[in-house]
């Protein structure tokens, strides 16, 4: 296994297959018990080290890495040394002083997780770096989709995955383009021009400007929240014409196939890029499940980092 | 593998053994048991889930009672994961009714040194608590580095450290049989 997650290029096909995997096997070890708690990783640290808000990540690691039986530390940048003015740098060497195993970091600054794996010895998991990636939540949406339309077993291969709406600012989507790729599923960018990276004709995906175009076609379709915190200009005429024109709204969603789901990274913009009566679906609708997905992937994560001892490749076992 | 595949193998047990052990390890279950009424079997992977799917088969062939039958993976629990590259998961998989106030019968293929069995038993307390918890093997090879023995044993066969006991079953490698690999002037 690896010894950072920083980006989902990261992971090959036999590794991400692997993690999803696991995570499916932790998830059935775990389901109907009483005890949710597993022993593997008793004894190591994990620190959380949150320099941006969050509500379901954080959690959802610290839930991971205790139901795993790791020791967590939470340290988010309000109310820390970080707010009187400690560097990332030193921040590192404090953490490094204190021998954490891992350290989980969401960053506002593209590439802070990289900088970070290179001041400390443990392992680094990327959980948010800027508008650049965000690792864990593409495996636990490819781990939804391969629940819901693969029966938990496999890669990809021959999914077609609709990414829409605010694609520049998405560090989710970004993730999700590579490991969609190297899973074997094929994914098309529906968004307007103001809201597409440059350079995303090397992306290996399609772009589309018209969801109504590009979306019947669709087993998956990932809606993807208007991240109006990093957007200093307009990028839209206003929010009511974004969601007249990218937004999912009942007519759209009545438009895909059958067996096609929705996706949602969280937190909603409820009326904004998706409508009320769509997000609460009961039959397309993943966005619940995608949070209690997220919680045996990210153990399958920190088992397949911290369980094993450090630098020793996977062989094969007895 | 690879190494113990070019060790001189000597069969211990044929198909028709295996199958008249495992015959024996039924019987003697409903036997100690009184008729297994509230047993359960947990078959730990990868060859003691076959094993305990033949056994609870055989029992029900015996006399009309229907033991559920689990998977119990006990990798999680090891003892000797730091030791080694991170280790793939098996299945657990709790057999109809839960374990709680049954009696658990664990089965495994090969009792060694006891530590599998011990992960078994904590595993085990996760899930619930049960009346009592018995140990069933194919095969007893001696070496114990715990107090763990077991209840029932298809044969007890006296290696040596440096060799292998190879179980193979239908389920996972084709075809029944036991082998030991290896040279044997250390075995007493």
């Amino acid at each position: 296994m690896i010894k950072h997650l920083l980006s989902a290029a990261d992971l090959e096909r036999a590794a991400a297959i692997s993690i999803l995997d696991t995570a499916e096997q932790l998830d059935r070890a775990l389901a109907g018990r009483e005890v949710k708690k597993l022993p593997p990783l008793r004894g190591r640290t994990v620190v959380n080290l949150f320099y941006e808000d969050s509500t379901r990540t954080r959690t959802s690691f610290e839930l991971a890495a205790k139901r795993l039986s790791a020791d967590v530390v939470n340290f988010s940048a309000k109310g820390s040394s970080v707010s009187k003015g400690e560097s990332l740098k030193d921040t590192a060497l404090t953490l490094e002083a204190m021998d954490a195993d891992a350290v989980v970091v969401r960053h506002s600054y593209s590439g802070a997780a990289h900088r970070l794996s290179e001041w400390v010895r443990g392992s680094v998991i990327n959980a948010g770096d800027g508008t650049h990636e965000h690792p864990t939540q593409a495996l636990l949406d490819a781990f939804t989709m391969r629940r819901r339309l693969r029966d938990g077993v496999g890669d990809l291969a021959g999914l077609h995955v609709a990414i829409v709406g605010d694609v520049l600012h998405s560090r989710v989507a970004r993730s999700n383009v590579l490991l969609l790729a190297t899973l074997g599923a094929s994914v098309v960018l529906v968004a307007p021009p103001t809201l597409l990276p440059v350079g995303v004709e090397s992306w290996p995906v399609d772009v589309s400007y018209d969801p109504d175009a590009a979306l019947p076609g669709c087993d998956v379709v990932m809606m993807l929240r208007v991240q109006r915190e990093r957007m200093g200009a307009s990028f839209f005429p206003s929010a009511r014409e974004y969601s007249r024109r990218y937004g999912l709204d009942q007519t759209r969603m009545s438009r895909l196939p059958d067996h096609a789901i929705v996706m949602h990274p969280g937190p909603m913009n409820r009326g904004m890029e998706i409508a009320a009566e769509v997000a609460d679906d009961p039959k397309r609708s993943t966005i619940v499940e995608q949070v209690t997905n997220g919680v045996s992937v990210r153990m399958a994560v920190l088992y397949l980092m911290l369980g094993g001892a450090a630098g020793v490749d996977s062989g094969e076992s007895e | 593998m690879t190494t113990a595949a070019r060790l001189p193998a000597a069969s211990v047990l044929t198909a028709a053994d295996v199958a008249r052990t495992i015959d024996r390890i039924a019987h003697q279950i409903l036997e100690k048991t009184h008729g297994a009424h509230d047993a359960v079997l947990l078959g730990i992977p990868t060859r003691g889930v076959p094993l305990a799917h033949r056994l609870a088969d055989r029992v029900g062939s015996f006399e009309q009672v229907s033991i559920p039958v689990g998977t119990l993976d006990v990798t999680l629990y090891r003892d000797d994961l730091r030791l080694h590259a991170v280790r793939p998961l098996g299945t657990t998989v709790e057999p109809a009714g839960g374990i709680t106030g049954k009696l658990v019968i664990l089965v495994d293929d090969v009792l060694y040194s006891g530590r599998t069995i011990r992960a078994a038993l904590d595993a085990i307390k996760d899930l619930g608590r049960p009346r009592a918890v018995q140990l069933a093997v194919l095969v007893d090879r001696g070496h114990r580095e715990l107090p763990i023995r077991a209840d029932y044993v298809g044969k007890n066969l006296p290696t040596a450290p440096r060799q292998k006991v190879r179980v193979s079953l239908a389920e996972t490698d084709g075809v029944d049989g036991v082998h030991v690999l290896g040279p044997d002037e250390e075995a007493k």
